[in-house]
This record gives C-alpha cells, sequence and structure tokens, in this order.
C-alpha cells in the first residue's frame, strides 16, 4: 500500500447525505473480477445528469471529496473505494462514515477523515464560492486546510499509524502466527467444520423457464 | 459486573489482545464466499504465493449474478458468466467446497448457511457481504466485510479488529396480528436511523424477539446493517437449539451435549451494562414500509408520505425532498393509494420457506391485480424444494406470480431481474436505495404479508385490507 502522509487537491463539494456504495457504484459495474479499472463505474447514475458536480468543469479533476454525513453506508463492497481511487479521489471528508466503508478506505489508502457536520458546511460554502479551489490534508497533523480555514478531523490512531507506514495487514497479523496455531488447538470438537461435506440427499433442480 | 454476549463472543475468539492502540486478532469459525467480493481476494492470494488456512472453515456458493430463469442454460451476460466461472476455478485451485448454480443447496449464501447447520450458536461468521449479521440470530458474531479482509481471512483465519460498542434494543410486548419481524425491524431502523448503530453491535432482547421463530430472527439481524451496525445478535435458545439439532452439519451424540451445554451460557448477564439501550413496544407497532430512498425513511402503512417542510433537521429535510423526488411521490398522499408496478418476494431478508408460507397464505384463492407483476425467488434451492413439496408453487402460479429458480435476483438486480426506469415495487427485500433494483426503479420495502396483499390489490396494503375481498374456497 502506497504511503499517505500529505494530500493537496481540487475539493468537491457533494451536499448530499447517506451516499450509499449503490450510488458510490451501482451493483452492475461489480461484475469485473479486477481490483481496477471502475473509474467509469463512480457515481455511475448521477454522471450521466450534466448539473452534477464532477460534471462540472471546475471539479472534474478533484481529489478530496466533501461529503454529507453517513457517506459509505450499505453494501460492503470494496469496490466502492475503488471506484473513488480510480477516479483520482485520495481522501474523503464527511461527519460520519459506515463502519465497512471507513474499513475497507483505510486498507487501500484512501483517507477517510471524519470532520463535523460545522465544519464541512464551511468547506461547503469555500469550495462553492470559489470552484476547484484546492484543500490540503496532512495526516500528521489531522488537519485540513483549505485557504484560510483550517480544521481538524478525526481517524483511529493505528489506521493513521498505517496509513503513514503504507503497511498491508496480512504481512502484520502473519507476524503471530504461532498465536493463531495456538489458539485452533484449543477449539472445541463440535465446531462446524465444511469439509468434509455433509447435506441432505442431492436432487435434480428444476429450471424455471419465462413466462409466455 | 457482568458481561454482554456481544462482548463473551468475542473474548471466546480472541487469538491476541492489540498492544499500544492495536487492533485485536479475531478468530473466524466460518467464512463464506460468494462470485463478487472474492475473486480481487483470491487475486491476491495468489500474486503474494500464499494458500487458503482453512479450507475446512470456509464455504462458497453462487448467489448474486446467477440467473432465475433457464439456468441449465449458459450465462447469457459474458460478465456474469465470467465471474461465476471465476469463483469455481478459485475454488477448484484452493480447495474450497462450493454450491454451484444447479445444485440442490445452491442459493443465497444466508439462506444456505443456516441450513446446512454451518451456522450455529456462538462463532464467529464472516462474509464478504454486509447481509452477513443475518447469522447473529443464532447467537454468532456475525458481519460483513470488505475484499481486504476476505483475503485476510483466507489467509489466515483471522481478522485484526477493534472492540465493538454494545447497543441493546430491547422489544416488549405481543406483536398484533398482521405485523411481523420485518416490521419490527423496519421501526427499529426508522427510530435509530441509518447511522444510529455505527460502532455497535446490536443485541435485539424482549419477549417480542423471544417469542419470533429462528428464520424470523434472521429477518431482524438481517437488517442491522441498515441500522449502520455491522451486526445483530440474539441469545441463542430452545428455539435455537431446536432448529440447528439434525441438520447435516450439527453436532451428534455427545457432541450435541457439550454444545449445548456451552450455548446456554451464552447470555448477556443480568447485571451488565450495555453502552447504549432502545426500547421499542411490539403492541404499538403495525405494517411498516418505505417511503424514501434509505431504509430509515419508512412509516406505518396507515401513514401518509411525509411533507419534507415539517423536518426539523436540515440534512434529513434534505435527504427527504431529494427523496420524494426520486420516488416521484407528493406528499400528503396517503401510503397505501401509491400504485405498484412489481412485487418481489425473496431475498436473505425474507426468502425462507416461513416467508413463501406467509405470503401464499394471504393470496391463496384470491385474484392477482392485473398491473402487478409478481416475482417470486426462494431464499435456496432447498427452500424451493420445500415449497414444492408442500404446493406453494402451485399456489403462487395459480396466482399468477412467477416462480423462479434461487439467487439474490431483483434485491439488488446484477442479474436479469431488474426494474425499468421509474418502476415501482413492493419489495422483501433490504435496501430501498436509488437504483438498487434497476436503474430508475423505485423500491418500497415490506414484509412478505404486505407484499402479498400488495399484488392482490395493486397498491400498498396489508392482509388486514383484503377482509373485504372474495376469498375462494378451500
Amino acid at each position: 500500500m502506497e504511503k499517505f502522509t500529505t494530500h493537496t487537491g481540487v475539493g468537491v463539494p457533494l451536499r448530499r447525505s447517506n451516499v450509499d456504495t449503490d450510488q458510490i457504484i451501482p451493483a452492475v459495474y461489480l461484475k469485473r473480477v479486477t481490483k481496477t479499472g471502475f473509474d467509469d463505474a463512480l457515481f455511475a447514475a448521477w454522471r450521466g445528469d450534466s448539473e452534477f458536480i464532477l460534471n462540472q468543469h471546475a471539479y472534474t479533476h478533484g481529489s478530496v471529496l466533501v461529503a454529507g454525513p453517513d457517506f459509505g453506508t450499505g453494501s460492503s463492497r470494496e469496490h466502492a473505494v475503488w471506484a473513488l481511487k480510480d477516479y483520482g479521489f485520495r481522501v474523503v471528508i464527511a461527519s460520519r462514515f459506515a463502519d465497512i466503508f471507513r474499513g475497507n478506505s483505510g486498507k487501500q489508502g484512501l483517507l477517510a477523515a471524519v470532520v463535523s457536520q460545522e465544519n464541512i458546511e464551511l468547506l461547503w460554502k469555500l469550495l462553492e464560492s470559489e470552484p476547484g479551489k484546492e484543500i490540503t490534508v496532512s495526516l500528521g497533523d489531522r488537519t485540513v486546510t483549505c485557504g484560510e480555514l483550517t480544521v481538524p478531523f478525526e481517524i483511529d490512531d493505528y489506521v493513521r499509524w498505517r496509513l503513514m507506514e503504507g503497511l498491508d495487514d496480512i504481512g502484520l497479523t502473519l507476524q503471530h502466527e504461532e498465536d493463531i496455531t495456538a489458539f485452533e488447538g484449543t477449539r472445541a470438537a463440535w465446531r462446524p467444520q465444511t469439509l468434509p461435506a455433509k447435506h441432505l440427499p442431492s436432487v435434480e433442480i428444476e429450471a424455471a423457464r419465462p413466462v409466455a | 459486573m457482568g458481561t454482554t454476549l456481544a462482548e463473551k463472543l468475542w473474548t471466546s475468539h480472541l487469538v491476541r489482545k492489540g498492544e499500544d492502540g492495536a487492533p485485536d486478532l479475531i478468530y473466524i469459525d466460518l467464512h463464506m464466499c460468494h462470485e463478487v467480493t472474492s475473486p480481487q481476494a483470491f487475486e491476491g492470494l495468489r500474486l503474494a504465493g500464499r494458500q487458503v488456512r482453512r479450507p475446512d472453515l470456509t464455504i462458497a456458493t453462487e448467489d448474486h449474478n446467477t440467473p432465475t430463469l433457464d439456468i441449465d442454460l449458459p450465462i447469457a451476460d459474458e460478465t456474469s458468466r465470467i465471474q461465476i466461472d471465476t469463483l469455481r476455478s478459485n475454488a477448484a485451485e484452493f480447495g474450497i467446497r462450493i454450491h454451484s448454480l444447479g445444485d440442490a443447496d445452491q442459493g443465497v449464501v444466508h439462506v444456505v448457511g443456516p441450513q446446512l447447520g454451518l451456522t450455529m450458536p456462538g462463532m464467529t461468521v464472516v462474509c464478504g457481504d454486509s447481509h452477513t449479521s443475518t447469522h447473529g440470530a443464532f447467537g454468532s458474531l456475525a458481519f460483513g466485510i470488505g475484499t481486504s479482509e476476505v483475503e485476510h481471512v483466507l489467509a489466515t483465519q483471522t481478522l485484526p479488529l477493534k472492540p465493538f460498542k454494545t447497543m441493546a434494543i430491547n422489544v416488549n410486548g405481543e406483536l398484533p396480528e398482521g405485523t411481523t419481524a420485518k416490521d419490527i425491524i423496519l421501526a427499529i431502523i426508522a427510530k435509530i436511523g441509518t447511522g444510529g448503530g455505527q460502532g455497535y453491535v446490536l443485541e435485539y432482547r424482549g419477549d417480542a424477539i423471544r417469542a419470533l421463530s429462528m428464520e424470523a430472527r434472521m429477518t431482524v439481524c438481517n437488517m442491522s446493517i441498515e441500522a449502520g451496525a455491522r451486526a445483530g445478535i440474539i441469545a441463542p435458545d430452545q428455539t435455537t437449539f431446536d432448529y440447528v439439532e439434525g441438520r447435516p452439519h450439527a453436532p451428534e451424540g455427545e457432541d450435541w451435549d457439550a454444545a449445548v451445554e456451552y450455548w446456554k451460557t451464552l447470555v448477556t448477564d443480568e447485571d451488565a451494562v450495555f453502552d447504549t439501550e432502545v426500547n421499542l413496544d411490539a403492541a404499538d407497532l403495525e405494517p411498516f414500509v418505505t417511503w424514501g430512498t434509505n431504509p430509515g425513511q419508512g412509516l406505518p402503512l396507515s401513514a401518509n408520505v411525509p411533507n419534507p417542510e415539517d423536518i426539523a433537521d436540515e440534512v434529513d429535510r434534505e435527504a427527504a425532498a431529494n427523496a420524494l423526488e426520486y420516488m416521484g411521490l407528493t406528499p400528503g398522499t396517503p401510503l397505501r393509494d401509491i400504485a405498484i408496478d412489481t412485487v418481489f418476494l425473496g431475498s436473505c431478508t425474507n426468502g425462507r420457506i416461513e416467508d413463501l408460507r406467509a405470503a401464499a397464505d394471504v393470496i391463496k384463492g384470491r385474484t392477482k391485480a392485473a398491473s402487478v407483476r409478481f416475482l417470486v425467488v426462494p431464499g435456496s434451492a432447498r427452500v424451493r424444494l420445500q415449497a414444492e413439496a408442500e404446493g406453494l408453487d402451485q399456489v403462487f402460479k395459480d396466482f399468477g406470480a412467477e416462480w423462479r429458480n434461487a439467487g439474490c435476483s431483483m434485491c439488488l438486480g446484477m442479474n436479469p431481474d431488474q426494474l425499468r426506469p421509474q418502476e415501482r415495487s413492493a419489495s422483501t427485500s433490504n435496501r430501498n436505495f436509488e437504483g438498487r433494483q434497476g436503474k430508475g426503479g423505485r423500491t418500497h420495502l415490506v414484509s412478505p404479508l404486505v407484499a402479498a396483499a400488495t399484488a392482490v390489490r395493486g397498491t400498498l396494503s396489508s392482509p388486514a385490507d383484503l377482509v373485504d375481498a372474495p376469498a375462494a374456497l378451500v
């Protein structure tokens, strides 16, 4: 994972609450088996509207998204994070994030910065009054700066450390493989195993046909 | 001070306590995979030269993309076909059990796990799907994960996690006739909001919850994520044990006795303290439906479409105005007058045998509204077989419904089962997000009883609205 320390880029004010992952990337785009190439899918339903913020020239190359509360609710699809990153976003700022989305962001080097709704309103006003204005996000200082305005943001200490070091979780966990093996030795015998497979007798499943 | 059930489950799966702000390392008892959120995880393993640590604690099913018609023919959509083929080849390469389309154990992953007896009390269960919270109904800590975490579990059978906060949701009193588990959870989400559960494990408690069947409990826990909570749990009791006993993977003999003895300890201690408590009186509930574009935007069926101007909070007001515009609704319209084009009965929320029975009971001997298309998609192939054994398929077909093969189907419209732009559905699924069931589609979330009654009348309705409708002699 790429290290994250500071980032400066065009701020995009997205005045919507509850931007769910179906809005960030609709399910029809989830059929790909790759981790990249999702930039065209980001906000697909809204991108068709010429008024949509990312269709306005000044914001097209934005990399810091400033959204309403409860960003990333709904499905666990990490594709939402991949799509934001593929489009060019490095930071999403909101007053509240859905837990799974925030977790997924942390794994992929997308910074999910929690800023109070009061300060979000100030950022929105600045970005709207001066389209194309840049925002600087400092992970070291935990601050968001837009022109004269500097506001703090919150992030979990451990996630911050991992982002700044660019560390891979699996590698970190495998340092404790002995602990995992020791734990496995204590598991009760009745705990279910998927193999060998047990199930009711197999039956032929009849295919449903279209109704004429 | 005692501990809550969620804390007991956490402690019993603790591989390693995190130090200096690092997360705890938690062992995962069961990892379920499907075709959409796993391909990039398997690719990650391959690139790093890693193996699946415990194929014997892993299972895969095909559900999100699978067609519900002509399942014996090649899948027409090429990208869907490639994704499913990718799951099959990954399962073969890494030695993972898979239930493919056409197999009697294929179906929505959250229906398949419990019916095989792989979900039982006292476990940690994960899947790259947010509705994994369903399995919390057994008294297990079950939650959805992203693809990076899928890869992590495949490689290590653990997850680094920070402890959750705990929230008690106490539902007491007797649920009125015609009101179901779906109405309970929709009312809870409307009360605490789509972000109300963020950072929490919800424990559903109280006599109204205890009175629910296992399948109804799964409906409640399933939608915990719609309140922002990754997990929802219900303490196991005799209802749980009776449901698990005798299933293919249920413990037997002495193992069964040892398991039950342990499971009986899985309760929140009387002197335990939750971080937050929410109370709901079941007797006050009535059939609940959503009017907006998030699951928190719901009201009793007897209410009218709200007026955004009456909403004090600015963010909520704007969200309501956007939602009404998208949904094409006018403030003040009685919810009962909203005409529905398509009724969808199915999904991991309400695609189990009890849901099909409840809906079939309502429509039996009645006539479908001519304007309505009615899709019945069993949650799994076994549910479909069971329904056919009970003759429910014939009830649905006689009524004019389409009797389909199992899968996620129109819940998220990844397969051909989609709404057209502006088409309006009454859906027993879990999300009414913009475009969720098809681009431009408009979704009202409902219970199976409301879905069935709506298919009869053509507008949002509950069975109580049908009292004067002519029921055929049976």
